[in-house]
């Protein structure tokens, strides 16, 4: 932890501190991200939906166009040259993505197109093989549809039962109820680490000991969690975890699944093709080694290139400073936006993480988000693809503001603006 | 500014805090359901068909402003009508909404419903404008499933 990081841990309300988003120089960063200098219905852009997706840095963008001008070869078969350097530049990205992990091998980073290829990978391949009729798959209730639908699918081939935890009126998991549903019969545990819709931080690594004391394998859903805190996937012990490239300052269409290697060479293949291989012959085929086992056909190569330039941008800022900076700037948010009359938080849990979920008197979210765009205010709006989640707060959508490194007061307080506006129309 | 006060004109806003024959009918004897999977809206139409004409109408469900008013408005421009009138004032409704011009008759027979006109602007709106129209040609048609914008 850097010394402002932990400075703000301690007081996180002195005045030095509020400069003290300090160590991130925000000014300074925002003019890596060129589309923030965009201007939207004639306003300055306020882009407030990274949770959906993060905007890019010109390094991203500029590893993309490097690598179809100068890079573009296919990997692990050329002798040539370029392809040669595509290998060792896929593969080094693969490390990047091993040791922003802190994973123990890079051959457990597997390259997938995002945290649902990923949760889909683990539910056709490890639990296929392990759920069995009468069995039980257990989840908790503010899940993304990416967490509840693999696992669904699972269950009904299966003939097994998807049970859910329930959550508290403030978004927190309730560990208890979670802990009084792990049984014999649990055969995997999928958990997202940071809630897309309430903000929650769930206390991933003491669901990890519980379900472990049964002998029970955990996936961590990661979407939400490392763009905005540091994860040691060795740490939490936990067997799988999986994020999206693009929600982390990377390209769509690249995302990672990191799993235990002992978990990743009993399992069966997710799709065969090229590269996946070592021999194939009509009567019998041998797999390759991991991670190629479950990398079939030609991978995003620029992406997961893309993604690793990503990386190194966040490192090179420090994960502890971003979340350091991010922390006070979503303190400051809710204070800001609760102050507003009418105003209801939809998550208020204790440890949150990046996303400001809410509702104005009785207004839509849908008129919210198009009062706020019309100021050049981008949020998101409706049930985040979490239905289960406005389900259980007896709501149909909310609107939500989610932030990133590159988030300011300034655009805080135009959100705030924005909404008096919001209920100015609808005075 | 200008174009939003378009959308949100008086009107609309009016409707969609008071929305007129917003219950169940009783004697209803055609219904639908309509669907908004992007922002959950949610609304039932209800019918009192006799013969070819609507005797009565009424509706229910959670819906934003734009959705809420349109359905409000819908019902009060409607009762009484056949279902061919109803139908082409859909027709008209849909060109208004999505800002292509007329293809039958005039805007004038869409009396009230012309404060609807700054939807065309609002591309991603016109699915909650015509929600409640969409609903209303499904129970028309005696048609049992929800109805879907998607």
């Amino acid at each position: 932890m850097t010394t402002a990081a932990r400075r703000l841990s301690r007081e996180p309300r002195t005045a030095e501190v509020r400069n003290a988003g300090a160590e991130l120089d925000v000014h300074k960063i925002r003019c890596d991200f060129p589309i923030l200098r965009q201007r939207v219905r004639g306003r300055k852009l306020v882009y407030l939906d990274n949770a959906a997706t993060s905007q890019k840095p010109q390094v991203v963008i500029d590893a993309i166009g490097r690598y179809y001008e100068q890079g573009n070869a296919n990997i692990h078969r050329g002798v040539h040259f370029l392809s040669e350097h595509a290998t060792e530049e896929y593969e080094g990205a693969r490390r990047t993505v091993q040791s922003f992990l802190n994973a123990a091998d890079a051959s457990e980073i597997i390259f997938v197109r995002g945290a649902t290829e990923g949760i889909n990978l683990v539910a056709q391949t490890y639990a296929r093989t392990k759920v069995h009729a009468g069995d039980e798959v257990l989840i908790t209730a503010m899940e993304h549809h990416s967490n509840i639908v693999p696992w669904q699918i699972l269950c009904e081939e299966k003939g097994a039962r998807l049970r859910v935890a329930p959550i508290s009126d403030s978004g927190e998991l309730l560990l208890e109820e979670f802990e009084r549903l792990l049984g014999p019969r649990t055969k995997i545990v999928a958990v997202t680490h940071v809630s897309n819709a309430l903000g929650t931080i769930n206390p991933v690594q003491r669901v990890i000991e519980m379900a472990h004391r049964g002998n029970i394998p955990v996936l961590v859903d990661g979407a939400q969690a490392v763009p905005h805190l540091k994860v040691d996937v060795q740490a939490l012990d936990c067997d799988f975890y999986v994020f999206s490239g693009h929600k982390v300052y990377g390209p769509t269409g690249i995302g990672v699944l990191y799993g235990k290697s002992a978990l990743l060479d009993a399992m069966p293949p997710y799709q065969g093709g090229g590269d996946m291989i070592s021999s194939v012959t009509f009567e019998k085929t041998i797999y390759n080694k991991l991670p190629y086992k479950f990398e079939a056909g030609t991978p995003h190569v620029a992406g997961a290139i893309s993604l690793g330039a990503g990386i190194e941008y966040v490192n090179g800022l420090g994960m502890d400073n971003i979340a350091a900076y991010e922390h006070e700037l979503l303190a400051y948010a809710t204070e800001a936006v609760s102050a507003i009359p009418g105003i209801r938080l939809i998550g208020t849990a204790k440890e949150k993480a990046g996303v400001l979920s809410f509702l104005v008197d009785s207004i839509h979210p849908h008129d919210i988000g198009t009062i706020l765009d019309h100021e050049g205010i981008a949020v998101r709006t409706g049930h985040h693809c979490a239905q289960p989640v406005m389900q259980r707060f007896g709501i149909a959508a909310t609107a939500r503001a989610s932030f990133a490194l590159y988030n300011t007061r300034e655009e805080v307080d135009a959100l705030v603006e924005g909404l008096q506006r919001v209920r100015e129309v609808f005075a | 500014m200008s174009d939003l006060r378009e959308l949100y004109q008086e009107v609309i806003l009016e409707h969609s805090k008071a929305p007129r024959n917003y219950r169940e009918l009783a004697t209803a004897n055609h219904r639908a359901e309509g669907y908004n999977p992007l922002c959950g809206d949610h609304f039932t139409v209800y019918l009192d068909l006799e013969g070819d004409s609507i005797r009565d109408i009424s509706f229910q469900g959670s819906g934003c402003a734009i959705a809420k008013a349109s359905a409000s408005m819908m019902t009060q421009s409607v009762k009484g009508k056949t279902r061919a009138e109803a139908e082409r004032l859909f027709d008209q409704f849909r060109n208004l909404v999505t800002g292509e011009s007329p293809a039958n008759g005039n805007r004038a027979e869409l009396g009230k419903l012309t404060v609807f006109s700054g939807v065309s602007e609002f591309p991603v709106r016109v699915k909650c404008a015509t929600l409640a129209w969409h609903t209303l040609h499904a129970a028309m048609q005696g048609k049992q499933e929800t109805v879907s914008t998607e």
